[in-house]
Order: C-alpha cells, then structure tokens, then sequence
C-alpha cells in the first residue's frame, strides 16, 4: 500500500511538473514592492505578447514559448538570485529591467553566453558590441534621451540654447547621474548654463530642490526620476508653477502613474520615449481576443495601451524578432542562447516589419550589428493630455547627437575593456 | 538684506513644515514605545495602510476584488458610490481600530513579558504581513488622494513676504494644514497621557507590564487602545504624505524620516517627536541649502542621521527621553 501510494505521488509530481518549452524567455519582473506600481504593467505587457504569440501563431518559428518569471522586487541582490536560479532553464535572454541588476549581470551573463537586453535602461556604453559582447541596449539609451531633450528644446528655441537654463533633477544614484556627462558636453556646444538638483532615494521630500528652482528660475527642467521620485516632482512643479511645457522627465518618468496624482496641474508634462503611446494599434485586437477574452492576460487586462504596458510589450516584441533571426540564421527552430545573441545581433527592424506585426508607427526603424549594439538612438517626445488622460507623441523619432554621444560611448567602453583585460573586436 | 539671507528665511520656514510632517510619522513610533516599549518597525506600513484603506472606500472599491474575481470568475472591482472624505476617514479608523486589536489578540497578547528584541522582530513580520494585506485588498496601482486639503503657494504669504521683501516665500498650504493638524494632535495626545486614568495607565503598562497588571491594569485594552490610536495618528501621516505624492507603496519608506527624529528627540516624548522634527527639517534643508551646493547636494538623508548621531552623544536618551539608570 505504502509503495502504490509513493508511486503515485511521484507519477502526480511527474505529471505536474511544467513541460520544458523549446524556447524560453524569463521575465525579471517586480509585481510587489515599493515599485510595483510600475513593474506590474511592463510585466503584464511582456507576458501578454509572448501569449499573443503561443495562442495566435502557435509560438515562435513553430516552438512554443515557456516563459519563466522571477519575482526581483526591483531589488538587486534578489535580480541576480532571480538570474542564477533561472538561466538552468535555458532562457535565452535576460532583461532585468533594473539598472542595478544589469550592471551586476553584465560579468556574469558574459561568463555564460547568454545575452542580456537592457532597453532603454542599464550600462549606456554597452552599445558598443565590440567590448560587450553579450549586452544590448537597442533601440535608445540614457545618453540618447539626454541627446533627443536638448535637441528638441533647439527646435522649441529657434536652433539656439545660448544663454538659457537648464536643471536637470535626478535621482542620487548610478542611473539619474547617467545624462549628466551628455548635457555637460550638450551644454558646452550650445551655450546653455546646466544646474545640477540631485535628490535621494526614494525622493519623497524634494522641497529643497524645488524652492531652488523656483528661485534660480530656469527656463527648463529636465528629470531622471523613478518611482515616487516622479509624482513628487510632478507635484512640486506644479505648486511652485512652474510651467508644465518646459519640463521633460526620461521615458522612466513618463508613465500615467507619474502624471494622474497631480491631476490636472500635470497637463501638459512632457516625457521622451522610445516606442509609441496608446492602444490604436492592430496587434492590440489580436491582444484582447487571444488573450483577454479567453482569459489568458498576465493582469486584469486594465493595462493595455498604457505606457509602461505598451514598453513591456515592446521589449517582448523585440526578443521574439530576435529569436525568428537567429533561427534564419541558424536554420533551426530550438535556438540556444548563443544563436539567440547572433540573432539580436543581427536584429533588423523596419516599418514593414512593425507594420506586420501589428504595431505600424509604434517604434523607430533601426539595424543593430556587432558595432552597433545600441540602434540609432531615435527618440520622440510625449505630451500628457490631463483631460483625456492620455499621452500623444508631440514629435517623430528623432536621432540624438552622434557627434557627443559616440566619443562618450568610445571613451567609457574603453575604459570597461581595459579595465576587465577585454580585446575589442568582432571575431 | 541679502538675497542669501532672505532665501534663507524662506528655507528655514520650509525646513520646519517639512519637520512637521516627519514628527506626524514619528509621533506614532513614540506612542506605541511609550506605551508597551515596542519599537513598531510597521508604523510606516500602518500608515500606507491607513492610506490605501481611506482611498479605497471613498472610491467604492471592493476589497479583494482581484482575489474574488480569480477565485469567482466574476469582473467586480468597484460599488459604484462615492464616499464623502469625512465619512471615509472614519471608516478608515474603523479598520484601523479592528487592526489594532487583530494585532493585540493575535500577536502582542502572547508576547507578554518578552525580551523587546522579540517584540521588535514580530513588528517586522506585522509590517511585511500587512505590505501584503494592503496589496492584495486594494491593488497595488497608485492612488489619487483627496480630501479636500488645499495644495500649492499660499497667496497671502506670497504676497506679503514679496512686500517686504521684495521676494515671495513658497508655503506649501499642506503643509501648513499639517502644522495646525500636529498641533491639535500633540496638544490632545499631551492631554491624554498625562491627564486621563486611561493615559496614566498607559505609561504603568510602559514602565512594567507584569507591575501593571498586578495592579489591576487591562493590559489588553490598554495596548488596543494604543495601537488604536497611533493607528489614527499613522492615517493622518498617510493622508499628508499620501496627498503629496499620491498613495503607492513607497509610503512606507517614510518611515526612515522618523527614525531621526526618534533619535533626537526620544522614543518616549510626543513634544520631543514634534522638537525632534523640527530640528531635523530645519536642520537639513538649512545644509543643503548653504552647504548642499558645496559637496554635491542630496545631503538631506544623511545629514539628518548625523544630525541626530550628534545630539546623541550629548543626550544619549535624546533630547526629551527618559534616562534610564540601571544599578548593579
């Protein structure tokens, strides 16, 4: 008796035991945690595609797709638990939405060929493939938004910033000092006077800050904020009012969390972005009848077509383009993560492409190549419409300044392959 | 006057409204340590708790909804009403009081007579229970606050500093509500503890809980009555700060801006949560304003720290503490 009931067990065990998929995607999200309120979307965006893709077109070049999810809390030390306890699952890519993990899975994703897709977060200089031979940031990174913010402020200014000022407010740590070096250079070039507000973690108190800016008075803020960081900011910018139109936060302080707390005082806030806002897309119908209606969503299918929703859902986007190269490339359908990193590298994104797919007009074209791990920088500014709710591109994707941003990118990635003892190169 | 000086003046008005808010979340510490010697790590959870609870019955939110709906198969999150803010409040410190005593039968009634270092430890486990509690009735999406309390530049002020001045201070009018609405409560919680049988109590049951009880003290009552009532002061930490940024789980971080304060200004005093608050926010907006620029800026975290490590060494039971002398 007790032998037939330990075989049972077993054969339950055996039969519960998930089905390893051909190809499979881990998603390091946070649905929990001070950050939540952001992770949740993204997540639900990036599951809800990969789910578009099993129901719809029966997974990716005929496998399936198995997407194991880990729950990082956007901490670190959990981010790494979350990749050591995950990449024996044989996932493909890692994107660890965090720049903190990244930076930490940058030696160690290297070390076990697999492929890490930081998107429009992480180490910027890591566009350069030819040091990191394993990291992607494609289609934009920090320095580009810093780039496509001064850019656009040139186009709202006649061409000239000589004499203006600009504050940039950011959050006291590795990623809100990123811009910094761009807008120094950017700064130098167009004559602008840069101030720099820092503000600690986690960026509930900015009164210091803000009674500055009201008293330098500058002519623009711009804002690499996260979390709570932003709706302070947000908040604070309209009690000193400061006029909406000239302040600009980074796609990571553009969300509708960021902006409907201040309710209508926020009209007119403007983020950049790297991929297109709302739900008038035609992968969105596909989204709601393969996956909503049949009761398959990651979430309660209230996210859709929000912003962090709509990048989450980008990023899976990508990934499973990759994927589809690397088996072109490799000729089969099972790809390993090794195949997987030949095919980001040869990832090609075209308007054909996007308009296939459902999503026309929803991101820039862009070729990533052994050189080019990063795309071309496009970058396009979002405006926040209080009364409709909704954010509306105010501009099309716009390249950033390859003349500041390459010899910064040169300089820092040289300085990464000397210090961990890296031949760049393409062999 | 120089315009150093004048901006100065401005910075350290602001210092001390930012000092208010801090001694809200820190005066809920002191209440609860006063009264029972737990050092309670889930104040600045109580407090997004509170928060969430009040936003979700004004907005008519089902509690849970999302577990009903997974578990049900239904599409229900809202009632369909609208609760006015004072009604909602009440509500809230409804929930609040029946916490307070989930919390007193539960945990704290079998941890009589513990070392403090157990008591702090079950705190810890409290806040992380009810980070998840608040996440699973309310949802974790951030939440628009209002109740009324007016926000942005007090005109007055404005204009009557600029006709002095010639510069117009920036008053938040929260944060001036906050400063009348931590008055009334200091004055109230003054009046309490030391004037009312249930006060007095309150600091028997501090000073010893076995003595207490041996004198005929409901031990029981009165720590759900404290939990009760910093429950009430954390709903009100909750609706300034949660006003400010919107409700959202990083609420309970602010908990970090009170330890200072307790530091400065003693676990057990409610005047030194409101001295200690002051001194710190004047403290660290009056740094970052003349030093900040000097070193970097964002000095505010750590100098309150440092701040409070240097009252310490003068004052090591803080500035209105009580000094413990123990013989052996």
């Amino acid at each position: 008796m007790k032998k037939t009931l330990i075989t049972a067990a077993v054969a339950g065990m055996v039969a519960a035991a998930p089905a390893f998929a051909d190809l499979t995607f881990s998603a390091l999200s946070y649905r929990t945690g001070p950050y939540a309120a952001n992770g949740i979307p993204f997540a639900d965006g990036y599951q809800d595609y990969f789910t578009l893709l099993n129901e719809r077109d029966g997974g990716i070049g005929g496998e399936k797709i198995n997407l194991v999810e880990c729950e990082t809390g956007y901490n670190t030390e959990k981010g790494v638990e979350c990749y050591e306890s995950t990449k024996g699952e044989g996932a493909l890519v890692y994107q660890p939405l965090s720049t903190g993990i990244t930076y930490q899975l940058i030696p160690k994703a290297t070390a076990d060929g697999i492929p890490v897709h930081s998107m429009g977060y992480g180490r910027t200089s890591a566009k350069n493939g030819e040091v990191f031979r394993n990291i992607f940031n494609y289609p934009a990174n920090y320095w580009d938004g810093a780039s496509v913010a001064v850019k656009y402020l040139l186009g709202e200014n006649g061409g000239s910033l000589a004499g203006k000022k600009i504050a940039l407010v950011y959050h006291n740590s590795a990623y809100g000092k990123e811009p910094i070096r761009t807008l120094e250079e950017a700064a130098k070039k167009h004559g602008f006077e840069l101030s720099l507000l820092p503000v600690d973690h986690p960026g509930q108190e900015q009164k210091s800050q803000w009674l500055q800016i009201r008293r330098d008075r500058p002519d623009y803020v711009l804002m690499w904020g996260w979390g709570v960081m932003n709706q302070v900011a947000i908040q604070e910018a309209v009690n000193i009012r400061f006029n909406m139109e000239n302040f600009i936060g980074i796609w990571w302080s553009g969300s509708e969390n960021d902006v409907l707390p201040a309710g209508d005082g926020a009209n007119g806030y403007k983020a950049l972005t790297f991929h297109n806002v709302g739900d008038d897309f035609p992968v969105f119908d596909d989204i709601q009848k393969y996956v909503v209606d049949s009761g398959k969503a990651a979430g309660a299918g209230d996210q859709i077509g929000t912003a962090l929703y709509n990048r989450g859902l980008y990023a899976a986007m990508l990934a499973a383009e990759a994927a589809k190269t690397a088996q072109g490339i490799h000729g089969v359908s099972a790809i390993t993560p090794a195949q997987m990193r030949d095919g980001m590298e040869a990832l090609e994104i075209t308007e054909a492409k996007m308009a296939s797919l459902g999503l026309p007009g929803f991101g820039p074209s862009f070729n990533v190549s052994c050189q080019n791990h990063g795309g071309d920088g496009m970058v396009a500014v979002a405006q926040w419409d209080a009364s409709a709710k909704s954010w509306g591109l105010i501009t099309g994707f716009e390249q950033s300044d390859q003349d500041i941003l390459n010899p910064l990118i040169e300089e820092d990635s040289a300085a990464f392959a000397a210090e961990n003892g890296i031949t760049p190169g393409c062999n | 006057m120089s315009d150093t000086l004048i901006f100065s003046m401005e910075v350290f008005l602001n210092g001390l409204m930012a000092g208010v808010l801090y001694a809200l979340v820190a005066l809920g510490f002191v209440l609860i340590y006063k009264a029972s010697g737990i050092f309670n790590y889930a104040q600045g959870v109580m407090a997004l708790f509170a928060a969430l609870t009040l936003v979700g019955i004004m907005d008519g939110q089902v509690p849970f909804s999302h577990l009903i709906n997974a578990a049900l198969g239904t599409d229900i999150h809202h009632f369909g009403w609208h609760v006015p803010a004072f009604i909602g409040i009440i509500l809230s410190m409804g929930v609040m009081v029946i916490l307070a005593w989930i919390v007193q039968k539960v945990i704290f009634r079998h941890l009589v007579g513990q070392e403090p270092i157990i008591l702090f430890m079950a705190t810890i486990g409290l806040a992380y229970f009810m980070e998840g509690l608040g996440d699973i009735m309310w949802g974790s999406d951030i939440k628009k606050l209002d109740v009324g309390l007016p926000q942005g530049i007090n005109i007055a002020i404005d204009e009557a500093t600029y006709g002095i001045f010639g510069y117009g201070f920036f008053i938040d009018n929260l944060d001036i509500v906050a400063t009348i609405i931590a008055a009334l409560l200091v004055g109230v919680l003054v009046i309490f503890s030391q004037y009312t049988k249930q006060g007095r109590a309150m600091r028997a049951v501090a000073d010893d809980h076995q003595a207490a009880l041996s004198v005929g003290i409901n031990l029981n009552f009165i720590w759900v009555m404290v939990w009760s009532v910093a429950g009430f002061v954390a709903l009100v930490a909750g609706i300034m700060w949660g006003t400010k940024s919107g409700v959202q789980f990083s609420l309970s971080l602010i908990a970090l801006k009170a330890l200072p304060v307790l530091m400065l200004g003693g676990f057990t005093s409610i005047p030194g949560a409101i001295v200690g608050g002051l001194i710190i926010g004047v403290g660290e907006k009056m740094f970052e304003f003349l030093i900040g620029p000097m070193i970097g800026g964002a000095t505010e975290n750590w100098f309150a720290y440092v701040l409070a490590l240097i009252f310490l060494v003068f004052r090591p039971q803080g500035l209105f503490g009580e000094k413990i002398i123990e013989r052996v």
